[in-house]
């Protein structure tokens, strides 16, 4: 594992403090990223990452790369047309619950569709922090927010299984709680030739955990502890356990033509 | 030789083909977009003709998706391009903003149709005008050219690819439905005889602080780079500091919003073209644009050929808005007559700049047909 010295100098240390509350998993998250993209050896100037609106957002512009910090919802429609301008460079999306599955959620399952080679990293914290924590579509039945006064009614997504269900190559789950494999579950993401999805359960104390008896960040990671399963174990829990438990881990993969790969085909296509 | 090569020029063909065509000659690489009557055929002729020059066509998912994909792509370098008509025309208004704010070169074609809503998909109307000007939110600069004829339709085409690059401004080609499906006899220019404009960008071996959003003088392009290419730095759609990172800073607000709105103002001359024809001793003078132009011209000369003294400006630059023109017609115009296809959008910008020295009425139709010269012949009638 490199030194958190060796990861400072991929950081904008002149941006820091960081806008993040005490507690909130985001930070988690950011290093386990940069961590994945050293690991790999990705050069710094072939890395572009796009973020879209909400306080997972402003993780890009903790980067020491070129970053994009678009509108909310369409961080994937840009990274898009950055991966179609030029294949060459690793294009990341790093996003939140509410952009890519409420506003954004139409771009999410597109991309997924072709499986154009973009990393997704979502920092789900089921609820919209920067606004004040209103419900999202990854909160709870049941749970509080801000919007949901009397417990959320609406049904949330599972969005690996959207992933998958889209067309994704690769969509995996993991916690902040769960951050020393992290790293290694975005690398496999990024390395993926295709769409990956990596969704990560993070807390967001401020709101989502002080509307929800757990009003400090060592109490949600102590959840995310006691409700994530890996994939196998999973597997073995009964229908009504599986209720109350998410699994963790990789939780599905598979080889598909890539997009801007097939689109370069097309190219000598219609050259021929 | 010469007349063969001539003759592989001239073509029969619509607006929208033209507008293609401009838009491969210009150099554009990526193009997405969504489809949408009467615009389609731009989609579909650069699906066709975009790969076969190493280029890129992507049909997305909705407008929003297209506007953000070309935003993406423009970034990486390349030039981009989408069209629509005036539903998805409201769907990108949010990225035209995006666009505005991060000086992100981009062309987005509008081929008017009948409005609002869905409206009269197949008919033509020029009612986006306001919202060509004000569609996305906040104060931000645009440029929109408007084109009257097959012909032009290219050679705007050509000139919204060199204002959006070398001024890093999205710029709307605002056509009609008229002009955009209308079939015209046209002789293609040479590719030489061209002149294209690049964005600026950095020099290649800066060192130092690399600041994107910087200018030496107030009018000066901030010369951004293309991501990929080594500079590490920050776009956002928050109002940003010269470093390209978010800032609440009164003062640094005022000056960005400022900036970006100096930077197409103090260039008004060079942006706004305007056709005028027969101003020297005009009294009435017709002002139109677009499909509705084309009128205007036929009813100057019909009216000219009983000796009425009537003038014409056709403006192919609708914003920024051609304030100088006006100040500077001749002192005899007694009334300016706007002819256009919605209720008045331009008509009003033809009132304030008057200032009290010519009347202005206009011959407004909101029906989903072209104006016809009768209409504005029998209003010339009415007021001399």
């Amino acid at each position: 594992m490199k030194a958190l010295a060796e990861l400072k100098k991929y950081l904008r240390l002149d941006k820091f403090p960081h806008i993040w509350c005490a507690g909130c998993g985001n930070g988690i998250i950011l290093q386990s990223f940069l961590r994945a993209v050293l690991d790999l050896g990705i050069e710094q100037d072939k890395l572009i990452v796009a973020s879209g609106i909400g306080c997972s957002a402003r993780a890009v512009g903790y980067l020491n790369y070129d970053t994009l910090h678009t509108a909310h919802g369409r961080a994937i429609p840009f990274a898009t047309g950055i991966k179609m301008a030029k294949p060459e460079l690793t294009v990341a999306v790093l996003v939140g619950d509410g952009d890519v599955s409420a506003i954004g959620a139409s771009h999410f399952i597109h991309a997924a569709r072709r499986n154009i080679d973009i990393t997704v990293v979502v920092f789900n914290n089921q609820n919209y922090g920067m606004t004040g924590g209103q419900n999202s579509p990854t909160t709870c039945v049941k749970d509080y927010t801000v919007t949901t006064s009397y417990g959320s009614i609406d049904r949330p997504f599972d969005l690996c299984e959207l992933a998958r269900a889209a067309g994704a190559g690769y969509a995996a789950r993991s916690t902040t709680y769960h951050a020393l494999g992290l790293p290694k579950l975005i690398a496999d993401g990024i390395t993926h030739h295709g769409f990956s999805l990596i969704e990560v359960i993070t807390g967001c104390p401020t709101y989502y955990g002080r509307l929800n008896k757990m009003e400090d960040g060592e109490k949600m990671l102590r959840w995310q502890r006691d409700h994530a399963v890996n994939l196998k174990q999973y597997q073995t829990l009964s229908g009504e356990e599986k209720e109350t438990k998410f699994a963790i881990g990789l939780l599905h993969t598979a080889q598909k033509p890539e997009y801007s790969d097939e689109y370069l085909k097309l190219i000598q296509k219609a050259r021929a | 030789m010469l007349l063969k090569d001539v003759e592989s020029r001239i073509r029969f063909i619509q607006g929208n083909e033209a507008c293609a065509e401009a838009a491969l000659a210009a150099g554009v690489r990526f193009f997405a977009g969504y489809p949408i009557t009467p615009s389609s055929e731009i989609a579909e002729i650069l699906s066709k003709r975009l790969p076969r020059v190493g280029g890129k066509f992507m049909q997305m998912e909705d407008e929003i998706a297209s506007m953000g994909a070309i935003l993406g792509a423009s970034l990486a370098g390349t030039k981009v391009m989408t069209a629509t008509s005036g539903p998805g025309f409201s769907l990108k208004q949010e990225l035209i903003g995006f666009a505005s704010l991060c000086e992100i070169p981009c062309v987005i074609v509008n081929v008017q149709r009948g409005g609002p809503s869905t409206g009269l998909p197949t008919a033509p109307a020029q009612g986006d005008v306001m919202q060509s000007r004000w569609g996305t939110h906040g104060d931000h600069p645009i440029i929109v050219l408007c084109p009257s004829s097959v012909r032009e339709m290219y050679d705007l085409t050509i000139q919204a690819f060199n204002l959006s690059e070398s001024l890093r401004n999205p710029v709307i080609l605002l056509a009609d439905e008229v002009v955009g499906h209308i079939y015209e006899k046209i002789e293609l220019p040479r590719p030489e005889e061209l002149r294209l404009l690049e964005r600026p960008k950095p020099q290649k071996d800066f060192k130092g602080k690399y600041l994107p959003f910087a200018v030496s003088h107030p009018t000066q392009i901030p010369r951004i780079a293309n991501f990929g290419e080594g500079f590490h730095f920050n776009v956002t759609g928050l109002i940003h500091d010269v470093d390209g990172f978010p800032t609440d800073n009164p003062e640094k607000t005022e000056l960005l919003i400022t900036r970006l709105h100096e930077k197409i103002e103090s260039r008004v001359r060079e942006i706004c073209l305007v056709e005028s024809q027969n101003l020297l001793d005009a009294s009435i003078v017709l002002c139109s644009y677009g499909a509705t132009a084309r009128s205007a011209v036929y009813a100057k000369n019909e009216a000219r050929r009983v000796g009425k003294k009537v003038g014409l400006l056709r403006l192919k630059t609708l914003w920024p808005f051609a304030d100088f023109i006006f100040d500077e017609l001749n002192p005899n115009v007694k009334t300016v007559i706007v002819c256009e296809m919605n209720r008045g959008q331009i008509l009003r910008e033809v009132q304030r700049t008057s200032r009290g020295r010519f009347k202005v009425t206009g011959v407004n139709t909101s029906r989903g047909t072209l104006i016809t010269p009768e209409e504005i012949l029998k209003k010339i009638e009415s007021i001399s």
